[in-house]
């Protein structure tokens, strides 16, 4: 196989990454390990587009935050994906908190932002009736927003297929083979991919790749645990709620999710592990006592869900990197992408953009960069009946074109069979319950798909024409079922009759 | 597409079977059951084991044939019946708003509606047990789903957490299938499931059963790959040191039934906290008039004969309210909980009806308890009634009958206590 | 002479009943509080039976299994060959409830018959990519 760029990491920064240099007529590959996109950080973040008000302008995390933050609007309306500015406010209880407070709000003036307003007393309980009573003080920035990461990450992919990027699933990246200081090709398990420009977006695993190329940098993997509450609950708060933010991390928040949901957390702390993130009791209760620090009524029961991050932090750098490799040509490394990673994405892939343009100057000058006249910004409308359920003749005009949209497919969530065979049928392959979970909900609901998987299972084998017993939850090795019934007593027999009393 | 009934039911599981029948017996003309799954009997096809109908036919059956007995009724008695048919909304004033393939969304305008929609499965997440999130955890009705309806296996070497009569079943049926159940597991001392169980699911395939213990920690990461399980103390938390490894790739979560009340809520129906169903009258009657409720969506029950039973109670109410033949008392009597009750269904009484002798109060114990008395008290603490009871525990649905002559127009409370049986 | 301790399910108390016996005479019985838990403890001890409810392969049926029970109790002991004979046994549909799936079922003269319906389908094979 041969291209002009190899994008590693189908996370949201390879993707976003991936779709704008599809603006280019470039041929493009965008190779990810995991049998989906999202599968790293993308999916296990809280979700906040931020103001900006945080960081100092003159790093990237400070100029490309405050640069991307405007963009969401139109991206995600393009994207066909929610998004909602809901402001977050930064609340404080005691003096210092108030000055701390200040001085947030001078930085984010300083960046530029407008309308940040410092809350007190009784409008503080206007805003937030739920409030701990004990708070005093809060910051209010109205630009801040919700999104759901993944959701983004699959339309940056989509709208990036649709645009001409090839993008390989399951396929992990071994080495990165150089000839004379020159990208020549990447190794992967699934052969060889012969290209002489390769952007690392590769996130925990940004640092492995970048050593193939001689660039050192060590990630340290940082685990933040979240839990999930019930639609009834995602009105307990107005905003987004955050601490006094300390060097680590902005702290536990409380926040309604851009579907319904409220989400408490993420603690924050080292681990060894870069992958698949496990919940601990300690990080639950940690996330609980921090989340009734604000919200002091939260509620005990109604809990949907319960899952954990991982971010990228670079020892001993409090900033992305964005550059070039100067070691190698044609390496570009796009790494340490936390928090706030999300919030800057269009910027960070503008970024990237122009990177590359340098890059081709310097590697293939003959090459001119030149954008297609034939970029499908938007993607399709993809109706959810979850969303027409106070315009149900709207709905009925659907059905009649197409009855799958009348079978209810998973009751919580009222996802119809037609929203599920759509998203099967989307520009990157959907093959395991878990992405047909992040692309119509099917499976996130309160009884977290008791009822509806082994209908979604029964979908997915039957439209992609395999076998029940191959449908995995997230790729192989997480097959569902094991065997068919009657198969399993014929193969094991009376074998455990004789540790059986009888 | 508009519809009218007289009488609609949600849901086709035992409750809204013998809702339709009943109503049916009791004059009511245009009933209509919607039910969200391909086939009615709610769970009951699934459970294909036996152990129903020995109140309700004074025979012993397994689900499916239970729910055939009403079933093959329907068609008899001119009930419409909708399956694969979803309902998103009900009104207060009746309005229901559904949604089905063939006829797209439908619009009914009812007079009575039936709420039988059943219960959850209380899931991993809804218990935060820690760790990753692989392939191989299901609630024990979702495996019983594949294994007898859909027909595949999804595991091989099994834990089961919760010792409930589902639990302890499906530990046997995958036993019998050909897969290896390592440990049934129960946080309680006691098991809340039928000894028949015990002895016939666990005992007779040396299943270990642990009780105190719990499931602390799973691992893997595509599949299941091991749990770690600790003894727990009085107050249910993780002894530490006492943690040990089972390897399985199968995790069975028995824990707990939530009846489904969505729709109940959203139409502005207040839940009793402790049931998590509505709070209804004699007749199972909602706040809103002319919705009843019944079977599991109301309260949990652990035989599917008492369903029925409810069901039919409904299907005479919704007769009674139909034909406005129905007398109000001038207060309601509120029946609260007292000593070991966890709740009573009904929460309260409200008619007057000449020739009743006696009304039957469905209750659950918290804890366990030997040789106790049921007792009912008025306000001041007078015993009203009291009733000897060898063994209560809060596996088994109690009940007790409130005799009519005790309702007098002054009561308007009624607490049910428990007391032990003082020796005499 | 063997002592077994057996727990009563005849109702919730759960007796548990002490049985000695020597080979098929009763020595003595202990620890029952009612004369079922007497009744229940010398079937159980001597021969213990069990209704076994399970699935049976379908062909052609609307569901890929039809749930059978047995008729009668058979011997416990038999219960996990009997599974591994089952599993061989495919039925046409359509399947009525109360149908004899299996005459005879292990030489118990205990019969297994289906426990509902299940309806005939002319459905399209789907071929499977393997």
């Amino acid at each position: 196989m041969k291209t002009d760029v190899v994008i590693i990491g189908g996370g949201v920064i390879g993707t976003a990454i991936a779709r704008e240099l599809s603006r280019y007529s470039l041929n493009i590959i965008l190779i990810e390990k995991e049998d989906d996109v999202a599968m790293g950080t993308s999916k296990g973040n809280s979700g906040i587009i931020h103001a900006g008000y945080n960081d100092d302008s003159k790093t990237l995390k400070g100029e490309l935050n405050i640069k991307s933050n405007p963009k969401f609007d139109k991206l995600c309306a393009d994207l066909k994906i929610p998004f909602k500015r809901i402001g977050s406010l930064v609340i404080g209880f005691f003096e210092e908190d108030f000055r701390k407070l200040k001085k947030l709000k001078e930085n984010g003036e300083k960046n530029g932002i407008k309308n940040l307003e410092i809350i007190r007393g009784t409008k503080l309980f206007e805003l937030e009736p739920n409030l701990n009573p004990q708070a005093k003080y809060a910051l209010y920035a109205p630009s801040t927003g919700i999104i759901s990461p993944y959701k983004f990450t699959i339309a940056l992919a989509d709208n990036a297929v649709i645009n001409g990027v090839k993008v390989l699933l399951e396929t992990e990246a071994k080495d990165i083979r150089i000839k004379e200081k020159q990208v020549c090709s990447v190794v992967t398990n699934r052969g060889l991919i012969e290209t002489r420009v390769v952007i690392n977006a590769a996130g925990l695993h940004a640092d492995e790749v970048a050593e193939a190329a001689g660039d050192n940098f060590k990630i340290n993997p940082l685990k933040g645990e979240y839990q999930l509450f019930d639609k009834q609950w995602g009105n307990l708060v107005n905003h987004i709620l955050f601490p006094i933010p300390i060097k680590l991390s902005k702290g536990i928040l409380v926040a309604p999710t851009v579907h319904g949901n409220l989400l408490i957390g993420p603690n924050s702390y080292r681990v060894k592990e870069k992958d698949d993130p496990a919940t601990t009791n300690a990080g639950i209760k940690e996330v609980c006592e921090g989340a009734r620090k604000l919200i002091p009524n939260l509620p005990h029961q109604d809990l949907v869900a319960s899952f954990a991050g991982l971010r990228a932090d670079i020892e001993g750098r409090n900033d992305f990197i964005i550059e070039a490799s100067k070691k190698i040509r044609g390496f570009i490394n796009v790494a340490g992408i936390e928090s706030p990673g999300l919030s800057s994405v269009p910027a960070i892939a503008e970024m990237v953009s122009g990177i590359l343009k340098e890059v081709v100057k310097e590697i293939s000058p003959q090459l001119e960069l030149k954008y297609k006249d034939d970029f499908i910004e938007t993607l399709p409308e993809q109706p959810k009946f979850a969303d027409y359920l106070d315009k149900t003749g709207k709905w009925q005009e659907i059905i009649e074109k197409d009855a799958d949209y009348g079978e209810i497919i998973c009751r919580c969530e009222k996802v119809s069979k037609g929203e599920i065979l759509r998203a099967i049928h989307q520009p990157l392959p959907v093959r395991s319950l878990d992405a047909i979970k992040r692309r119509v909900r099917a499976g996130m609901g309160r009884c977290q798909g008791g009822f509806c998987s082994p209908k979604v299972l029964k979908i997915l084998s039957e439209e992609l024409k395999i076998s029940p017993l191959k449908i995995t939850k997230k790729g192989p090795g997480s097959e569902i079922l094991k065997t068919k019934t009657k198969e399993m007593i014929k193969e094991t027999g009376v074998k455990f009759k004789d540790e059986i009393r009888v | 597409m508009k519809l009218e009934y007289d009488l609609v039911i949600i849901g086709g599981g035992p409750a809204g079977l013998a809702v339709a029948l009943e109503a049916r017996r009791n004059t009511v003309k245009d009933i209509l059951l919607l039910e969200r799954d391909k086939y009615l009997g709610g769970i009951l096809p699934q459970c294909i084991h036996n152990g129903f109908g020995v109140q309700y036919f004074k025979e012993e059956l397994t689900g499916p044939e239970y729910a055939e007995r009403f079933i093959a009724k329907l068609n008899d008695n001119q009930i419409d019946v909708k399956t694969e048919t979803m309902v998103i909304k009900i009104t207060p004033d009746k309005r229901i708003i559904a949604i089905n393939r063939d006829d797209g969304l439908l619009h009914i305008q009812a007079k009575a509606v039936v709420l039988a929609m059943g219960c959850r499965e209380r899931t991993r997440e809804a218990i935060t047990i820690p760790g990753n999130r692989p392939a191989g955890i299901f609630t024990a009705g979702t495996a019983q789903r594949y294994i007898n309806i859909e027909g595949y296996i999804p595991g091989r070497e099994v834990v089961v957490l919760g010792s409930g009569d589902i639990g302890m079943i499906m530990a046997r049926r995958m036993t019998l299938e050909g897969a290896r159940v390592k440990a049934v597991l129960e946080i309680m001392p006691f098991s809340t499931g039928l000894i028949r169980n015990k002895v016939q699911c666990l005992d007779d395939f040396n299943i270990p059963l642990k009780f105190n213990h719990t499931i602390t920690r799973i691992e893997g990461r595509k599949r299941v790959e091991r749990v770690t399980v600790a003894q727990v103390d009085k107050n249910l938390q993780a002894i530490p040191g006492t943690e040990e490894e089972i390897s399985c790739d199968t995790i069975l979560l028995s824990v707990g039934l939530i009846p489904e009340n969505e729709l109940t809520r959203e139409v502005g129906i207040e839940l009793d906290p402790v049931t998590r169903g509505a709070i209804v009258n004699e007749n199972r009657e909602t706040e809103i008039e002319g919705i009843f409720a019944c079977g599991n969506v109301l309260h949990v029950h652990d035989l599917a004969d008492f369903a029925t039973e409810e069901g039919e109670i409904v299907g005479r109410a919704v007769g009674e309210y139909l034909k406005r033949s129905r007398k109000f008392r001038p207060q309601p009597i509120k029946i609260v909980t007292g000593d070991n009750i966890a709740y009573v269904v009904p929460q309260h009484i409200d008619f007057i009806v000449s020739g009743r002798k006696k009304i039957k109060i469905f209750m659950r114990v918290k804890k366990p308890a030997e040789k106790i008395r049921i007792n009912l008290l008025d306000v001041k603490g007078r015993v009203l009634g009291s009733y000897k009871k060898r063994i209560v525990t809060p596996g088994e649905m109690v009940s007790v009958y409130l005799p009519e002559v005790l309702l007098e127009d002054r009561l308007i409370n009624i607490t049910v206590s428990t007391e032990e049986e003082t020796k005499e | 002479m063997e002592e077994k301790e057996i727990v009563c399910i005849a109702c919730p108390i759960g007796c548990r009943i002490t049985i000695r016996a020597m080979d098929k005479n009763i020595i003595s019985i202990q620890g029952n509080s009612c004369p079922k838990g007497i009744e229940y403890i010398k079937e159980e001890y001597f021969n213990p039976l069990r209704i076994l409810t399970t699935t049976v392969k379908v062909i052609g049926g609307e569901l890929p299994l039809v749930s059978v029970k047995t008729e009668k109790a058979i011997p416990k002991k038999l219960l996990l060959e009997a599974m591994a004979e089952i599993a061989k046994i495919e039925v046409n549909a359509p399947v009525k409830i109360g149908q004899v799936i299996k005459d005879d079922l292990m030489g118990t003269g205990v019969s297994l018959i289906a426990t509902r319906n299940v309806k005939r389908v002319d459905f399209k094979l789907f071929s499977y990519k393997i």
